[in-house]
């Protein structure tokens, strides 16, 4: 699901608009705006504002409540990488520090090239076979830290 | 012919290799069918094929083994190492009573043919037979209670919305499924989604809603996905829209998706999401049955726990009361997850010992190191040692040792565990994911990690562990919600039960002192 458009402020404004129709509909429209740009730019909260009729802080404030609303485009791939209990009592805290020390960032961060961001997940659901992660939309499961590297080889450096 | 080949198309196995599975079947001309999990997850990705005398298992299977599959006569269900024989016959799935995931693993997920076939659309048709007012004297009777964590009697909730005033209603379906070391939720949305709409229908026609909204999280894409696929199967079909399978009762659904806060698990929480909002806590009184979504009467049940109810209507409340244990009947789906030998989904009766899901369903751990925690319950939950093993499994018995069976997950850890860091790790994820309305939980989760730290520094060890006995009393009785009230089970039961991993020179500090450079870094235990 690599990202992809630039930010355009009408076509921002026609994505919006039908979720202003719906009951609780900034939710969905965030996500719909995140699903194009790969995260909600600071443009965009004027726009919300308008079209929801809320105040910039309440449309701000909900953007930050929410871990995945991104306020900077991430990398071409993304890494989520489980971290809740199930996951490190099969050793998935290791593997993600280890997964830092290899591309030299923290969680959160993004390698220098732009190839790969490193998210941290609070459980996937993929308990059963962990360690787990989805990269992208792929989940991967029984993961080491060397099937995790191989599985972002190509968006290594 | 090609043989009839099915491959779970259930998140869990995809992780494990079953797309490639099913691409490699699907080249060699097998008639590929993608079906959800049946839950024996250590097998995974296990294919079924169907043969003259039923289905044959194999598993696990790599995409490599599929050209020798083939050889030996997968088709006929030919011998082959990996061959597990009739699935139903496999000990630990013959162990279990799958009434809620009877058709899990076996049907189409989203065929309303399939599901009418298995079974389903019982429970609807008597529902619309009997009424409303029967509807939720069944629901009582069978003393079904919430499978979210809080056990809340369904029956009670529902007669509450239903006599609520208020021109429109709403069911709400919490899926929002985020305790580590559970995962039935998902699995019942990639495997049996019509089960889900069922169970909200006849909650619908029993509280006289007419929409139901199911709030899915954003970490289960492959839910979702399955989710609204059978959505659209059960418009189609007529299941949902204006005149329910004729009967003349409007109901419709709409999934909306979460955005990664944990929090909004909790119910009212989760309303103010669905509005849009943050999704902040809201105090009670006023209950979401009075004034729920957008102020109006609202049942907001777990998916388990709708799924259950289709049973129960088809089978009758008596039948499922007769099953179980104390004050908690019917089955359970019991999520294995973590380091244990057999981790998957086994959905038994009540009462069941922790023991026995631990060493005999489970088989120990997977490192074949000795157990030494289970947590029971999610990241709110307490850790059991295998000392306490003989508890049932029941809602009443894990209070009374100071635990909660919540969302019906155990976790199991082996013996390199270290407790004060899995307590460290409860306070870490109370302040990452707290809401921030009450002070006990947005504040004392981050006084808990700076405590724990000193406590694992080997800081003032006996008074920082009095700060911390007193921290989780004021967050128990003083916290909103169950996030901060509850992150005292993990903390406290690690606490009670290891306390050698606290004292000064625990695991941790142990560790510290090995690493720390001589007179630099942080300071190391006293006394070592």
């Amino acid at each position: 699901m690599s990202v992809v458009a630039e930010w355009n402020e009408a076509a921002a404004s026609d994505l919006i608009a039908p979720f202003a129709a719906r009951e609780g509909g900034l939710l969905p429209a965030l996500h719909a705006l995140q699903d194009w740009l790969g995260h909600v730019p600071a443009e965009a909260v004027t726009l919300l504002a308008r079209a929801f009729n809320l105040s910039r802080a309440e449309v701000h404030g909900t953007i930050s409540f929410y871990h995945d609303f991104r306020r900077h485009p991430p990398g071409r791939r993304v890494l989520r990488l489980c971290r809740a209990e199930a996951c490190q009592s099969r050793g998935g805290g290791e593997i993600g520090a280890a997964l830092c020390a290899r591309l030299g960032i923290g969680w959160g961060g993004t390698t220098r090239d732009g190839a790969l961001t490193l998210e941290p997940a609070f459980c996937l659901g993929l308990c059963a076979v962990a360690p787990a992660a989805l990269l992208d939309g792929t989940p991967l499961g029984r993961v080491s830290a060397d099937s995790l590297q191989e599985a972002v080889a190509e968006a290594l450096p | 012919m090609s043989a009839r080949v099915f491959v779970p198309a259930d998140a869990a196995a995809v992780a494990v290799g079953a797309e490639q599975v099913a691409q490699a079947l699907a080249r060699h001309g097998a008639d590929v069918i993608r079906s959800g999990s049946r839950g024996l997850y250590w097998l995974e990705p296990m294919i079924e094929v169907e043969t003259h005398s039923g289905r044959i298992a194999y598993g696990p299977v790599a995409a490599a083994d599929v050209p020798g599959l083939l050889d030996a006569g997968l088709g006929d269900g030919g011998g082959h190492p990996l061959r597990l024989g009739r699935p139903e016959d496999i000990q630990l799935l013959a162990r279990q009573k799958r009434l809620v995931f009877a058709r899990c693993g076996v049907v189409r997920p989203g065929s309303v043919d399939e599901y009418r076939a298995q079974g389903g659309l019982r429970g609807l048709a008597r529902a619309l037979e009997i009424g409303p007012q029967a509807v939720i004297e069944e629901v009582t009777r069978s003393q079904l209670r919430g499978r979210g964590g809080a056990g809340f009697p369904t029956g009670i909730k529902w007669r509450t919305a239903a006599e609520a005033a208020g021109a429109r209603k709403h069911i709400v379906v919490n899926a929002d499924e985020g305790d580590s070391g559970t995962f039935a939720d998902r699995m019942l949305m990639e495997g049996d989604p019509l089960a889900l709409i069922e169970g909200m229908i006849i909650a619908g026609f029993a509280v006289g809603a007419r929409k139901g909204w199911v709030y899915t999280r954003s970490e289960y894409p492959h839910a979702v996905a399955s989710f609204d696929r059978a959505l659209e199967a059960a418009r189609g079909a007529g299941l949902l829209g204006a005149d329910v399978l004729g009967s003349g009762f409007a109901f419709d659904v709409e999934q909306r998706v979460g955005a990664g806060a944990y929090v909004c698990g909790e119910e009212t929480s989760l309303l103010d999401s669905l509005e849009g909002k943050r999704g902040q806590v809201r105090a009670k009184p006023p209950l979401p049955a009075h004034k729920g979504l957008f102020n109006e009467p609202t049942v907001v049940n777990n998916v388990v726990t709708l799924a259950s109810v289709p049973v129960i209507l088809a089978d009758g409340a008596d039948a499922w009361a007769a099953l179980g244990y104390g004050r908690s009947r019917g089955t359970m789906p019991i999520q294995l997850a973590g380091n244990v030998k057999h981790p998957g989904l086994f959905e038994v009766p009540f009462g069941i010992t922790l023991g026995e899901l631990i060493e005999e369903i489970g088989g120990g751990t997977a490192t074949g190191r000795p157990v030494r925690a289970v947590q029971a319950g999610g990241p709110l939950g307490a850790y059991f040692p295998p000392a306490l093993f003989d508890t049932p499994y029941d809602y009443e018995a894990f209070a009374a040792r100071d635990g909660l069976i919540g969302h019906g997950g155990l976790v199991v850890f082996d013996d390199s565990v270290d407790m004060a860091r899995m307590a460290r790790f409860a306070m870490e994820f109370c302040a990452t994911e707290s809401c921030g309305k009450c002070t006990p939980c947005r504040v004392g989760s981050v006084r808990g990690i700076e405590v724990m730290d000193r406590i694992i520094a080997g800081e003032e060890v006996e008074e920082n562990l009095a700060l911390i006995r007193d921290l989780c009393e004021t967050m128990k009785f003083g916290s909103l919600c169950a996030l901060g009230g509850f992150i005292p089970y993990p903390v406290m039961s690690a606490l009670t039960h290891f306390p050698e991993d606290f004292a000064a020179g625990g695991r941790a500090a142990a560790e510290l002192a090995a690493v720390a450079p001589e007179g630099g870094g942080r300071r190391a235990a006293p006394g070592l």
